[in-house]
């Protein structure tokens, strides 16, 4: 693993940044617009990727779009880092909102997140639903996998 | 049967047509739905609907067996779907009319019985922008005999490069395979003049028509070909039936794809001898009630008019160019003058899935990524693209709403 610390702390999604204030803000919104304009702009958080990552092994398949995750556990804290890159903006937008959920917890405590029921507060359950092309539910089962390993 | 009523050959009332459609009527997302994912899979008529229900109801039981009146009744319809078929294609019999799950199918059963006939001195020759369908039958068939597989090139425009196919045919072509409409580009290839050519070059001639049918007469006997196939459920019938037909001189021969009940004409432990075309190639229990709903679309269509189908899709594509001839960041792939109306296009900036995803928000549905495609993606340098395809039920306000929803995307993008 090349990639420095840094590069992993360097964000406010799922530190400054919680669900529970993404929550707030789509209450605010009432239209489709509104709604996903707001994605896109979480998508526009996500911290760089680097490009020496973008390797077979940090690829998450089953995807329309290109999608990359790696993943970083601090030693001193023990709390898990994400970093996660798409091409395409509502998949970058979705995934702002999974490392909102998910990242900067311990193993333990990532598990414990219900992610279904966060997407299902959001209204956006059909883009995790296993009929959709577009990754999610693998990127979740991903860094699920992850917390597991990195938990035992 | 509430079959349609007549109609002038010459418009159709799309607003009447459009109710014999139960789907197209509900809203998703909150707004009317405006379904522009023909290509991949048509609407079912209401006609269809009946046809299968009153089968189920009034005369289902197992076809070519019972010795009892339900019996008959299956067998008599599903034998009468199959002869709609033969008169659909302009075949001369039904035994050129074997009942498959689908194109895939049935372009497997074609490239099943070359297993034998191939060897390291033959080819076959496809094109670039066909459907894994019709791409992976044919790799795996020239792997394991040895034979070459040869691709005629793609144009910028989306045709068929004519001297690329010229160069590429010779009498080492033992299999001419080949798409009439493209599901990517909505090309339509000169598909009667090239099987004329591999015929005279001594190749077997197989046509996919899966994109075809739904959108024009196709005529076995005016092409010429060997065999051709297509998917009920793209031309308005239901899903897990389709077409193999096959000139009858060859299919008697063919070799058998499946094996078991009904297709065989005498089972001893010693050996089996098999019955002639189509049985040989239906094993086991068909999809009887999905025949019936094919014969049904067919007769559907009928009804309404090939040509008059034709000239709304017209009324269509010239919509659909009006818009694109001054769409800025708007990219269509696929710019010949010959095609059905179905447009492939990329967006400046935006993934085809956020396009995808966007839409669908405002009820239209398209379908984003390769479509099956991947080598013609590859070809035109792009990872997917978001598709728009149309059927004759489609209407033109919906091509504005399709396109006013591209607008509104890009202004999202643009905030
Ligand atoms: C040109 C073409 N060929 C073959 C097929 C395969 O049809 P099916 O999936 O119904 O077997 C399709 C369907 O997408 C197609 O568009």
């Amino acid at each position: 693993m090349t990639t420095s610390t840094d590069a992993f702390t360097n964000t406010q999604l799922g530190t400054e940044l919680t669900i529970d204030e993404i929550r707030d803000g789509f209450e605010l919104l009432d239209d489709w617009e509104e709604r996903y304009a707001y994605i896109i702009d979480l998508g526009k958080k996500l911290p760089p990727f680097p490009d020496e990552e973008r390797r077979e092994e940090n690829y998450v398949h089953g995807c329309q779009s290109q999608v990359w995750l790696i993943h970083h556990l601090d030693p001193d804290t023990s709390r898990l880092y994400l970093l996660i890159d798409s091409d395409a903006m509502i998949v970058r937008g979705l995934a702002a909102i999974i490392m909102t959920a998910f990242n900067a917890r311990t193993p333990d405590e990532l598990l414990k997140v219900d992610i279904e029921s966060i997407f299902q507060d959001l209204d956006l359950m059909r883009h995790i639903s296993p009929t959709r092309g577009n990754g999610l539910r693998a990127m979740v089962g991903r860094i699920q996998n992850i917390a597991q390993a990195e938990a035992a | 049967m509430n079959q349609a009523a007549p109609r002038t050959p010459q418009a159709l009332d799309i607003e009447q047509v459009r109710r014999d459609f139960p789907a197209l009527n509900q809203s998703v997302n909150g707004k009317p739905l405006v379904y522009l994912d023909n290509a991949a899979s048509a609407q079912k008529p209401q006609a269809v609907l009946d046809a299968m229900d009153q089968y189920y109801r009034e005369s289902h039981s197992n076809v070519h067996r019972g010795a009892h009146t339900l019996g008959d009744r299956a067998t008599m319809a599903f034998e009468g779907a199959r002869d709609t078929v033969r008169g659909f294609l302009n075949a001369n019999s039904i035994s050129e009319i074997v009942w498959v799950r689908g194109a895939t199918e049935g372009i497997n059963l074609i490239a099943n019985g070359f297993y034998d006939r191939l060897g390291p001195e033959d080819e076959i020759l496809i094109s670039h922008m066909e459907h894994h369908a019709n791409i992976v039958p044919w790799q795996m068939l020239a792997q394991k005999t040895g034979a070459t597989l040869k691709v005629i090139a793609v144009t910028d425009e989306g045709e068929l490069d004519q001297d690329s196919f010229r160069e590429q045919l010779s009498e080492r072509t033992a299999v001419f395979a080949i798409t009439q409409v493209s599901n990517t580009l909505g090309t339509i290839n000169p598909v009667t003049e090239m099987v004329a050519a591999a015929k005279e070059a001594g190749a077997f001639t197989v046509v996919d028509g899966a994109q075809a049918v739904p959108h024009m007469s196709v005529d076995v006997q005016a092409l010429g070909c060997d065999f051709l196939v297509f998917s009920s459920h793209k031309v308005f019938g239901p899903t897990g039936i389709g077409v193999v037909y096959g000139r009858e001189e060859l299919m008697h021969e063919w070799p058998v794809y499946q094996t078991g009940g009904e297709m065989i004409h005498r089972v001893s432990f010693e050996g089996t001898s098999f019955q002639n075309s189509p049985y040989r190639f239906e094993a086991g229990t068909p999809a009887i009630a999905e025949a019936v709903g094919l014969g049904e679309a067919i007769r559907y269509l009928d009804g309404l008019g090939r040509d008059a189908i034709e000239a709304a899709e017209k009324t269509l594509q010239q919509r659909v160019n009006e818009w694109t001839a001054d769409f800025p960041g708007l990219h269509p792939i696929g710019t010949s003058s010959n095609k059905v109306p179905v447009l492939s296009f990329t967006l400046d900036g935006l993934h085809p899935s956020d396009v995808g995803t966007l839409l669908d928000q405002q009820g239209v549905a398209i379908r984003t990524g390769h479509h099956c495609t991947m080598p013609l993606m590859e070809r035109f340098g792009v990872p997917g693209t978001a598709r728009a395809s149309f059927a004759f039920y489609n209407t033109v306000e919906e091509v504005d709403t399709f396109f006013q929803g591209l607008q509104k995307i890009q202004r999202l993008f643009a905030e």
